[in-house]
């Protein structure tokens, strides 16, 4: 009956068989893994930039980010305003997708209209787009509903789609992720970009190939790129270790230093434009998931303070991220415009009595008790600091029941809805933004803070409703206003707004570390954006 | 063979002694850890960040001796986890056999007293199991759970679902053994003569049979405990176990493996250590077992 041992032995083999591909003739093939899988082939199905960022690498964007993240030609190779509310984009000529038709103002036109309709997550980079006509097969134009300096920013993260290839394959519309549905593009993709799609198996590997009939000249050296999702991080660092994969990202924080002292292993690091926060429903008159009824505790700005002076950014640093995190206060990381050093001040934290007389004030003298949504493979530690977050808060009598799930079932139970804006089913929960697509803070507003509105398109990605009439106006004055000082000044105050409100709870900025193998050169943006273009395997 | 015979070969087995004292010790331990733990693990509230990722006291002068054998990155005491793991490990052992025993013995007795067609049908389910290791039956039955219901459900019963995992995985041997047993008792003249004086074959099957084919049973069921821990510990191990917000000595192995190269051994080893120790003196113990009734090997 010890037979069991052997086949345990054999099972464990089995599922690191999947990591240690046959090697092919050419040697140019890239492996590289991450804790989990892209939840979709579909460019539009979410924001999200690990989604964005391999989609990007079979779809090319109308204007696309070169190394410095400066904004440079791609599909369009001439692009700007005519007047403050009229953008044009001239097509480049002679594109073609992969699948051989050629690429025309059609494909944009249809592109642009599929990533603002329904299904679509990516809609909130089009809430100042009035409309998209086409004038000619190489010119686009574009018209707003205000001026809008930073279109062309945020449609750098825009794939575009064959509009032939979408209506053959009956996937006009995205497949609506937050309502777990899949169409054809869920699991195909064909685009214009340097690589094609040969093999896609969900939560198993995904194969890539280089488009031979790419515009651009290649600077990659690739025959083949193999990524796999390895949600064990010792499995990953081992693969790295044994060169089976050539490449993983996020590298835990526990396993940086091992890494550096291997010879075969480079390991790229730099602090990330993400924060990662946490969030409240302040929408709902009663929580989903607590003991309180007929009231919402977290609508109590007492509670939300309890939470946010109770939770020690500076314990998580040390132990649970091993020092390579960035604290914060604020929504916005150094480095992105509008960041306010100044009230990047966390308060002091509070003593578990004074938290808990905070409470009482409040009407919550015994605590209470409330879910969480986490995800456990999408921002680094995830699960470890929501872990920490409920022993602490259990401290201060808020018992916390923790679900770390993966990110595919967690973004569906957190997100909004993106057809008719309502929320979604989460108390509170833990949510990681970069404003990677425009680099400045009006983009976190616009997202994350504003009061949720499906017809402005604003606040899609505020989960929980925080709500402040006077942030929103301030919000939209920033995001017309031209006068630099002008916009600085409305900058801080709606920052001050929505800190004093303690509207969220900002953790910190994780530390961005990639390690790959010796013979590997790639490029590590600061937006955590991983395009394969610019890999290249000696 | 009597009483004194066991008690005899067991006093003059050294090695016999050692295992059952271990055993005795570590049972002890871990259904006694409310008590002797000196922290509750997993209770949020008594945890604190600022003790996270002490090293063992013994190794390292910035250990603590509130944490004799270090914590974890969370700043759990990983001596009171590995007795609270221990008893869960242990609660799933026991309760997976105790299925795997009743589900079998029933089994063997209906086949081997009705034989034929209710005979054949069974031994050869048990056949068909035979040639799939049980993680994999174990995985198998598991993995259909987990489709049928939802996540946050699953954590909830996880203990239930991994306890009938491996006591379906475990029944073959039992029923296959009983059923030898009775093929042999029910042609004694005590079987016959409690049918002629018109017992139920319920009543012949318990009261009559059952007794005389404990033996191997115990046996089975000792070494198998064993097999149980160590099945548990895979399948956590692998994932698909017990959870971490009650985690059995499989589930704290996989906690500590993701940070053992980074040189946090003690979150893993202490842990490992314990499930050796644990399985190597239940093995010892049911190796005996089996030497001391089995006629033929004295």
């Amino acid at each position: 009956m010890f037979v069991s041992l052997r086949h345990t032995v054999a099972l464990t083999a089995l599922a690191c068989a999947s990591l240690s591909m046959a090697p092919m003739a050419n040697a140019k093939t890239f492996k590289w893994a991450n804790s989990g899988d892209v939840s979709s082939m579909d460019p539009y199905a979410r924001q999200e930039t690990f989604l964005l960022t391999f989609t990007a690498n079979i779809y090319d964007p109308l204007v696309r980010r070169n190394k410095e993240l400066k904004l440079e030609p791609a599909l369009a190779t001439k692009w700007g305003q005519t007047n403050p509310t009229t953008w044009f984009f001239d097509l480049r000529e002679g594109v073609k997708f992969s699948d051989g038709t050629p690429f025309t103002a059609d494909d944009v036109v249809f592109s642009i209209n599929r990533a603002n309709g329904p299904g679509s997550n990516v809609n909130g980079n089009f809430s100042t787009m009035k409309e998209i006509k086409k004038v000619n097969d190489h010119r686009v134009e574009v018209t707003t509903t205000v001026p809008d300096p930073l279109l062309a920013d945020k449609w750098a993260s825009i794939s575009i789609m064959s509009k032939a290839w979408a209506e053959k394959n009956s996937a006009v519309q995205p497949a609506d992720m937050v309502k777990n549905e899949e169409n054809f593009a869920t699991r195909n993709a064909m685009g214009t970009g340097p690589f094609m799609l040969k093999e896609r198996r969900a939560g198993e590997k995904t194969i890539l190939v280089p488009n031979p009939t790419w515009w651009d000249k290649p600077e990659h050296n690739l025959t083949e790129v193999i990524f796999t999702p390895v949600p064990n991080a010792a499995t990953r660092i081992a693969a790295l270790k044994a060169g089976d994969i050539d490449m993983t990202y996020e590298v835990p924080p526990a396993d940086t230093d091992s890494l550096k002292k291997d010879a075969n292993i480079k390991v790229l690091e730099g602090p990330e434009t993400r924060v990662v926060f946490l969030g409240f429903d302040q929408e709902r008159d009663e929580l989903v998931e607590s003991n309180v009824k007929g009231k919402n505790p977290f609508k109590d700005k007492r509670v939300r303070e309890a939470i946010h002076r109770s939770i020690d950014v500076d314990a998580i640093k040390r132990t649970v991220m091993r020092g390579q995190a960035f604290p914060t206060n604020v929504m916005v990381a150094k480095g992105i415009n509008g960041y306010t050093p100044d009230l990047d001040k966390r308060p002091a934290l509070l003593k578990p009595e004074e938290a808990k007389k905070l409470l009482a004030d409040a009407g919550y003298p015994n605590g209470f008790e409330v879910g969480m949504d986490c995800p456990n493979d999408r921002y680094v530690n995830d699960d470890k600091i929501c872990q920490a977050v409920v022993s602490m808060l259990a401290k201060i009598g808020v018992k916390v029941n923790l679900r770390a799930q993966t990110r595919n079932l967690y973004f569906a139970k957190i997100l909004r809805s993106t057809q008719d804006g309502k929320p979604n089913n989460t108390s509170f929960y833990m949510l990681g933004w970069s404003p990677a697509t425009t680099y400045d803070v009006h983009n976190v507003f616009e997202q994350i803070i504003q009061t949720p509105d499906i017809k402005t398109k604003k606040g899609l990605f505020n989960a929980g409703g925080y709500s402040n009439k006077k942030f929103d106006e301030l919000a939209n004055a920033v995001e017309v206003e031209t006068d630099k000082a002008k916009r600085d000044a409305m900058i801080r105050e709606a920052t001050k707004i929505y800190v004093d409100d303690y509207a969220y709870v900002p953790l910190h900025q994780q530390a961005l570390v990639w390690a790959t193998r010796k013979n590997v050169d790639l490029v590590q943006p600061a937006d955590n954006n991983f395009p394969l273009r610019w890999v290249t395997v000696k | 063979m009597t009483d004194s015979d066991i008690w005899w070969s067991f006093k003059s087995s050294p090695l016999t002694v050692t295992a059952a004292v271990a055993t005795i010790l570590i049972v002890a331990i871990a259904f006694l850890s409310p008590v002797l733990a000196p922290h509750t693990p997993f209770d949020p509230a008594t945890l604190s960040l600022s003790d996270g990722l002490k090293p063992p006291v013994l190794i390292s002068p910035d250990g603590d001796w509130t944490f004799p054998l270090g914590t974890d990155d969370q700043g759990r005491d990983i001596l009171s986890s590995i007795m609270y793991g221990t008893r869960l490990s242990l609660v799933v052992a026991i309760a997976s056999v105790a299925v795997a025993m009743t589900i079998g013995i029933a089994l063997g007795l209906i086949s081997g007293y009705f034989g034929g067609a209710v005979d054949a049908v069974i031994m050869r389910i048990a056949d068909v199991q035979l040639t799939f290791p049980a993680i994999l039956v174990a995985l198998l039955i598991d993995g259909v759970v987990r489709t049928l219901i939802s996540v946050q459900r699953h954590d909830e019963i996880a203990l239930f679902v991994i306890v009938g995992a491996i006591g379906l995985s475990f029944w073959v041997q039992y029923a296959r053994t009983v059923r030898g047993s009775v093929l042999v008792e029910k042609n004694k003249e005590y079987v016959q003569a409690a049918k002629v004086i018109g017992l139920s074959p319920l009543v012949i099957m318990v009261r009559h049979v059952l007794p005389n084919v404990t033996g191997p049973v115990l046996v089975i069921a000792t070494i198998n405990l064993g097999l149980a821990v160590i099945t548990e510990a895979t399948l956590s191990f692998l994932g698909v176990g017990l959870p971490s917000t009650q985690p059995s000595l499989g589930t704290l192995i996989r906690l500590g493996n993701d940070v053992l190269q980074s040189g946090d051994w003690w979150i893993t080893v202490f842990p490992g250590a314990t499930l050796a120790a644990l399985v190597l003196a239940v093995n010892l113990l049911g190796d005996w077992l089996r030497d001391a009734l089995n006629p033929k090997l004295r």
